[in-house]
């Protein structure tokens, strides 16, 4: 995710010390305010979106999915840096964390209840996210008794 | 290191005293629970402010590999 991140902001040429000084400096708030703005939806999770390790980062990872929500996965397992970063950046001390043009959204709990409701797709609807409104639809549905 | 109902419930009440909390003990190993707060001062706060509020009555108790308590399921809303 850093070299990709990198890749991104420095295009020039000639650039490859400067690169690796750069991976080392640039800060976790700094990698996680890149990666919220670059992507419209942010899921920061434990493991990835293709094998989710833990129940709460799954659960959320299903909704997006039955939704057809387009999301770029930041497993936090993998570097303690972001998974302590991530908390300091929300204030907010569980993972996972939805984030949405840039704006946190809320953990599974919120998630859950936001699909419910049909704020979620209200949401994606204001922020030009595109989603299936007929799989959102289904869902409350589903889950409604 | 398992947390009891009772203690989660003590440490929300102490910042929302006048809360109806109702604390599950969702796999009875002392460790996931959930823990429905309804509380007056959560009018005026969206979800997530309502449930920054509560993570930080808990005073650390979530946080990371150090933290005694693994999972808290939280619903938050005003009395209606």
């Amino acid at each position: 995710m850093m070299v990709n991140n990198h890749v991104k902001c420095n295009p020039e040429p000639f650039a490859a010390k400067h690169q690796t000084y750069e991976i080392q400096t640039m800060s976790a708030e700094e990698q996680i305010k890149e990666t919220v703005t670059a992507n419209d939806v942010v899921l920061f999770m434990k493991g990835t979106k293709q094998m989710p390790q833990c129940g709460f980062s799954n659960h959320v990872v299903g909704v997006l999915q039955t939704i057809g929500v387009e999301f770029h996965d930041v497993d936090v397992l993998a570097d303690p840096a972001i998974r302590q970063g991530i908390k300091d950046y929300s204030d907010w001390p569980t993972i996972p964390q939805l984030y949405v043009k840039g704006d946190f959204v809320g953990g599974c709990d919120i998630i859950s209840e936001m699909t419910m409701s049909g704020e979620l797709g209200e949401l994606l609807d204001k922020s030009g996210v595109s989603y299936s409104k007929e799989a959102a639809k289904k869902i409350r549905e589903g889950n409604a008794k | 290191m398992p947390i009891l109902a009772k203690d989660i419930e003590a440490l929300i009440r102490e910042t929302f005293p006048d809360a109806k909390i109702t604390i599950t003990d969702l796999a009875g190993d002392g460790n996931h629970y959930s823990a429905e707060i309804v509380d007056e001062s959560f009018r005026e706060m969206n979800r997530v402010q309502q449930q920054r509020a509560v993570y930080a009555s808990l005073k650390g108790k979530m946080d990371g590999a150090n933290g005694e308590l693994h999972a808290l399921s939280l619903t938050t809303r005003a009395p209606e």
